[in-house]
């Protein structure tokens, strides 16, 4: 009989092998979900997971796509160490963009930079807006952080609905509900001519490089990370507890209102009530395969992003709805769970108790 | 305000209430076992899918339940096995059995989104039924909502009345004594997960099949996350339960109070859909300002892996 044994200390191979493993085990999931549809799993791989970075173009497509979630998920990595679990960025990312938004129609046909530096700005504190009101209920009434903030996901989806049908609208546009397209000035500039590839990308670096250095590297980050551990030593240790909610939550938010204003800034140039792709849920999944470390943030985000690509590729090539890349963000996260047993126990072959 | 409004102000309180009872009696048992499933969104977005699918394939809404119910707890066994015998955080796997219920659900679902399921009939109470204003709301309602109540009075006896019972709640406060008594914990807590997920199942099935009735993707639209505020929000106890699954039924038909009303008011629809989300943190604030309130009622082991000593 196979059992469960318990390993003398934590293997440190296995907490980087189980994101690989889980990775296979996804493949493994996705070639059978290929063939239980009727499709020969070589060509939907092929079409899920090659055809979309065959090309130049399609790599700046990778690198364009994982931006967001490079940015939200480094926002969330922070929180995550300490056990702040913000489930919403989701609606942050959303109430970000509406903010950018804002200040890209305010200066509607106004030319200079600060139309970006602006949008950068609001965009930031939208989500860090959005984000404050689970953090002070958690630090003031200990209200529990996962229910309200992903409350006000659906709050903000509500209200960037209202906002596209309503006064954002654009006077022209037939009653389409989604804003004026942004004039030059409020469109970020791309790196790569040719490409869609934009500053954001450098902005999502920057803040990896950030982020590591406040894990790592800062008095708070190690705080968080002792807290994330054993509570009670950080407790002991007389560490703020309220800090590091609001840190944790106001780190996510910010970051994913940067990348709310980075969509509507970037490849959407307006704003719709599609503003958000479900990046803020895919995220988490980022900051869980990456093992909350800002590297590994940086790959898991090209995965991810190579799950969406892939997903729109077999929406077009394989007559398949595009939410398969839901079905393997999902299963990817279910597998990385499942395989992290493997850190701390060991499978053995023991004879069965008589 | 005319009695016809109220009555079916009542009735559409009643309908919109029940998916609720339903999926967040289903988490009470798990989470008294000590089982916190944050995938209840997930499993009724794929109870909703199956139901919708299996209705409209074979034209009997009540296999369309059964694989609605079916489909939940296929969802929470993933979830079971992930947590509880590979004892993966339990936070973390909710919440992914949310994410690949609610994406796989839209996979699924896709050829469905332009059907439409034929209305099923109510059950009519006969004498009951004719009693003003509360007759229709209470005695002509649709199966699953006499359901909810069957279920409401069945946990009562079952959590307080009952053995079984007795031996859930004492895993969920001490899963150590428990077995050290004798009590298979892990068996147990794969019971009540996969009751939970049965449950939630129906919710959704209830959605799609009689409330809709059609398929939407999303339209589960933060149900499951508000069943498990709920539970939080009883305190763990089942009367509470369904108090609170009729005022969120309220707050969610607003929309028919404000146009039932003489008042002359133009909010957008908007404004009037976020109520419930809104009424959801209000009512975890209140019920979480007095610190105690959450921690002398929640199970004591709630969200903790075990792993019985062999």
């Amino acid at each position: 009989m196979l059992r469960l044994e318990r390993r003398p200390e934590a293997s440190q191979l296995m907490s980087y092998a189980s994101p690989l493993i889980a990775i296979v085990l996804m493949l493994i999931g996705g070639l059978l979900l290929f063939t239980a549809l009727g499709k020969d799993p070589v060509e939907g791989f092929i079409v899920f997971f090659i055809n979309p970075i065959s090309d130049s173009y399609g790599v700046s497509e990778l690198f364009l796509k994982a931006t967001p979630l490079m940015l939200v998920a480094i926002g969330l990595a922070v929180g995550f160490r300490a056990n702040v679990w913000n489930i919403g960025a989701e609606g942050q990312l959303i109430v970000g963009a509406i903010a950018a938004s804002a200040v890209a129609l305010y200066f509607y046909e106004s030319e200079g930079a600060h139309v970006l530096i602006l949008m950068v700005i609001a965009g930031a504190i939208g989500g860090m807006l959005w984000a404050a009101i689970p953090a002070f209920l958690k630090t003031r009434f200990d209200t529990n952080e996962i229910l309200v903030s992903l409350m006000l996901v659906y709050v903000a989806q509500l209200l960037v609905s209202w906002l596209v049908h309503g006064p954002m609208m654009d006077p022209d546009g037939f009653n389409f509900p989604q804003s004026r397209l942004f004039e030059e000035s409020a469109l970020l500039p791309i790196l790569f001519a040719g490409t869609r590839l934009n500053l954001a990308f450098g902005f999502a670096v920057s803040a990896l490089l950030v982020g590591y250095i406040f894990m790592f590297r800062s008095f708070a980050g190690f705080q968080m990370q002792v807290a994330g551990y054993a509570k009670d030593a950080a407790r002991y240790a007389g560490f703020s507890a309220k800090r590091m909610v609001w840190i944790g939550l106001l780190s996510g938010g910010g970051m994913a209102g940067l990348a709310g204003m980075s969509e509507v800034a970037g490849p959407m140039g307006q704003i719709t009530d599609h503003v958000s792709n479900n990046y803020g849920f895919a995220a988490i999944i980022v900051a869980f395969v990456a093992r909350l470390n800002p590297v590994g943030i940086f790959f898991a985000s090209l995965l991810m992003a190579l799950l969406y690509l892939g997903g729109e590729q077999a929406q077009q090539y394989l007559a398949l709805p595009s939410s398969i890349s839901n079905v393997f963000q999902g299963m990817l996260l279910m597998f990385l769970l499942g395989s992290d047993v493997f850190i701390n126990y060991r499978v053995r072959w023991k004879e069965a108790a008589a | 305000m005319e009695s016809s409004i109220l009555s079916s102000i009542l009735f559409a309180t009643i309908v919109a209430g029940t998916p609720l009872i339903i999926v967040a009696l289903g988490q009470l048992i798990a989470e008294k076992a000590g089982v916190l499933n944050l995938g209840a969104e997930g499993m009724m977005a794929m109870g909703a899918v199956a139901g919708f699918a299996v209705t409209l394939h074979s034209g009997n809404p009540w296999l369309g339940v059964l694989a609605g119910m079916l489909a939940g707890a296929a969802m929470s066994f993933i979830f079971a096995v992930v947590v509880l015998t590979l004892m993966g955080n339990q936070v973390a796997s909710g919440l992914a059995l949310s994410i690949l219920g609610v994406g796989l659900s839209a996979f699924i679902g896709k050829p469905y989104e332009s059907d439409i399921l034929p209305t099923v009939g109510a059950i009519r109470i006969p004498l009951l039924a004719d009693l003003p204003i509360i007759g229709d709301a209470l005695f002509n309602q649709q199966a699953l909502v006499y359901f909810s109540w069957a279920l409401f009075a069945g946990m009562i006896w079952f959590l307080y009345r009952s053995r079984p019972g007795l031996v859930l709640r004492a895993i969920g406060e001490s899963p150590s004594s428990a077995h050290s008594i004798g009590y298979p914990v892990i068996r147990i807590r794969y019971m009540a997960t996969l009751f939970g997920g049965a449950m939630a199942g129906i919710g959704g099935a209830f959605l799609s099949v009689f409330y809709t009735p059609l398929w939407v993707e999303g339209m589960v639209s933060g149900r499951g996350w508000i069943a498990i505020a709920l539970v939080v929000f009883a305190t763990w106890r089942p009367f509470r339960v369904l108090v609170g699954a009729y005022l969120f039924g309220g707050v969610m038909v607003a929309q028919l109070f404000v146009q039932g009303s003489d008042l002359d008011i133009n909010i957008p629809s908007q404004f009037l859909s976020a109520l419930p989300y809104l009424a959801t943190i209000i009512v975890l604030v209140i019920i979480s300002r007095d610190r105690n309130t959450v921690r002398l009622n929640a199970p004591v082991s709630l969200g903790q892996p075990y792993r019985p000593e062999a």
